[in-house]
């Protein structure tokens, strides 16, 4: 079983955030990154998949990114992957997602994998569409918002997740691109050892011009923080003072306390 | 300009927020064409043409179906957009439909200005102004955005549309409900939720202790009851509970779009974060800018008094 999984690194969704020079995107000098939360689901999965057939699978650990992805890749060899592969590119941030998609599917093209694993989505773009895409570029049956994954022979009994809580359940043969949702599994922290065996593991790294033939799709004019209408209140300072402020405005704003 | 709209429909129900998508073809400025894979009896009133798939044939979502069905009729039309509601079933078929068409999908879309495409980014922190360099484009609209007056209730003009033979890669099983809910959190007057932002299960006491001295009951974030720390029947949100209180104090909760879904109702919020510029910021009536696990007791303790 040849497993492909997909992991973009993302900036902390606590950091400040500025817009950078070009007006397009969010200056990612400063920022603290660490692997999309989604993609830690995605890694688990197909780790799990390996420890279910006795060892018999391999989980190629890929990223696209600058010289700084090579952590997230890191962290997924250090959770189980088997090797890594960088495609660098020092302006990630100028790709759309359809390029993204487009390139990961040119890397996995001649290498039949039967199973690819997306996260659901970005935390910093958020666009859903990477790993639907990548199923649709390769011709491979497609899961999204995966919450529950069973495997038996090549065919796949995968729960979607719905509006509500309501979950879909369908049936697909590989190979099959499958896109993780938050809950899917309890993704595992790398020990020390293994982050040192992780060490000792194969890096590959291709630059991005080697798969990347398409043009992007759509434009980003800008970026910009939201407009801040209508806030509320703001407290700040002392916590005494402000734990008094507070029941203040809820005496006098709603009825809870009457 | 036109705008083929796509039809929410699940468990044999159309989705309400399928007048969504015309209100956003009216701030867009298109003309408008629906297309619904569903049943007659449940064709949205709109005042227009509608393509009728019958779900009888085509049964609930098949991506590959659907796909087939939305590209015929795409076919048909030539519209300028085609536009889905970012959903489960919008965001699963909309990239599938792009690729297809090789068109741009811009995503979640929450605004158009000047005939560009505003999206949230980074957990509604930012936001991008997007505009599609393909000809068609493929978008989809977060749901709750765009907000729908009733100008076009009316009888629509239903063309059927169906498919020759196909083998769809994908087979539908069936449907398992939503968990039981133990606690019905809609009935609440006060809710105090936890979010990841209380750092460790043991501190989820404190945030409850706040819960009883307001009365209230206790809610949870996802990531908060995914990790173990409160039960599922008491997360709010777009894949929880949708709750209406007097008053909810969100713990240590950054504000997703799914969060807001499920609170957004609330009369009074306030919210509890050591980040000012959490977008909780955005529906809270006081934002308490501190830590969480140092302010809660010292607010428990007044009400307690
Ligand atoms: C299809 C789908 C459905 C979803 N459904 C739901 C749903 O129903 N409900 C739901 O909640 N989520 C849902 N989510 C997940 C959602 O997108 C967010 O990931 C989630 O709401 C974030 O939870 P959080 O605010 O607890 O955590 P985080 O986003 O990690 O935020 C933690 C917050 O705590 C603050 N913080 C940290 N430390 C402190 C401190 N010491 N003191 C004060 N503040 C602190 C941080 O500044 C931050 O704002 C869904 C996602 C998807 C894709
Ligand atoms: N730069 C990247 N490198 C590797 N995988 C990526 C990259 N960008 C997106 N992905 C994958 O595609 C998924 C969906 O991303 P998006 O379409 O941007 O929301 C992510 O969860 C990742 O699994």
């Amino acid at each position: 079983m040849k497993m492909l999984v997909c992991v973009k690194q993302v900036p902390d969704m606590e950091s400040r955030f500025k817009v950078n020079s070009e007006g397009v995107w969010f200056e990612e000098q400063d920022l603290a990154f660490r692997m999309n939360e989604y993609d830690e689901y995605a890694i688990e999965q197909a780790i799990r998949v390996r420890e279910q057939l006795g060892g018999a699978a391999d989980i190629t650990v890929l990223s696209i990114g600058p010289d700084r992805v090579v952590e997230a890749i890191k962290k997924g060899l250090a959770m189980g992957g088997d090797r890594g592969v960088h495609i660098k590119d020092e302006h990630l941030y100028q790709k759309d997602p359809w390029q993204v998609a487009s390139v990961i599917a040119a890397f996995a093209r001649d290498k039949n994998f039967d199973l690819v694993f997306t996260g659901m989505q970005s935390q910093d773009r958020g666009s859903a569409q990477v790993g639907v895409t990548v199923a649709e570029l390769l011709g491979y049956a497609c899961v999204t918002t995966l919450v529950g994954f069973e495997l038996s022979g090549d065919i796949v009994t995968a729960r979607r997740e719905l509006e509500g809580g309501i979950r879909g359940i369908v049936k697909l043969k590989l190979p099959a691109v499958v896109t993780c949702q938050l809950g899917l599994n309890n993704p595992r922290y790398p020990t020390l050892p293994n982050i040192m065996k992780a060490r000792q593991k194969e890096l590959l790294a291709f630059p991005i011009m080697d798969f990347l033939t398409e043009e992007s799709a759509a434009i980003t004019e800008r970026m910009y923080p939201p407009e801040k209408k209508g806030r509320g209140l703001v407290l700040e300072g002392d916590i005494n003072e402000t734990a008094d402020k507070l029941v203040a405005i809820l005496k006098e704003k709603t009825t809870v306390l009457r | 300009m036109k705008a083929l709209l796509i039809c929410e429909y699940l468990q044999g129900k159309l989705l309400e927020s399928t007048y969504e998508l015309l209100a956003f073809a009216d701030q867009l400025g298109a003309s408008k064409v629906m297309l619904l894979i569903g049943s007659e009896a449940q064709a949205p009133k709109f005042d227009g043409k509608i393509y009728l798939a019958d779900a009888g044939k085509f049964g609930e979502y098949n991506p590959d179906l659907h796909k087939r069905l939305v590209l015929d009729t795409a076919q048909k039309e030539r519209p300028d957009y085609i536009v889905f509601v970012h959903s489960s079933f919008g965001w699963d078929l909309a990239p599938r439909v792009a690729s297809a068409l090789k068109a741009a999908q811009v995503s979640e879309i929450v605004g158009v200005v000047d005939g560009k495409f505003e999206v949230p980014s980074c957990n509604a922190k930012m936001r991008r102004l997007l505009t599609p360099k393909t000809k068609q484009a493929v978008l989809t609209i977060q749901a709750g955005a765009f907000s729908y007056q009733g100008q076009d209730r009316g009888v629509p003009q239903l063309e059927r549309v169906d498919l020759a033979g196909s083998t769809p890669r994908v087979e539908f099983i069936g449907y398992e409900a939503a968990e039981k809910k133990a606690v019905d959190l809609a009935k609440a007057e006060v809710i105090v939720s936890a979010g990841r932002g209380i750092g460790k299960k043991e501190n989820v006491e404190t945030i409850a202790a706040l819960a009883r001295a307001l009365a209230g009951e206790l809610g949870a974030t996802r990531p908060v009851v995914d990790a173990g720390w409160i039960e599922h029947s008491r997360q709010v949100g777009s894949s929880g509970q949708i709750v209406a209180p007097k008053l909810y104090v969100a713990c240590g909760i950054s504000g997703a779009i799914q969060h807001i879904a499920g609170m957004k109702k609330s009369d009074f919020v306030v919210a509890i974060n050591k980040d000012k510029d959490a977008p909780i910021g955005e529906v809270a009536n006081v934002l308490v800018v501190a830590d969480v696990m140092q302010f809660v007791p010292a607010l428990t303790a007044r009400l307690q008094k």
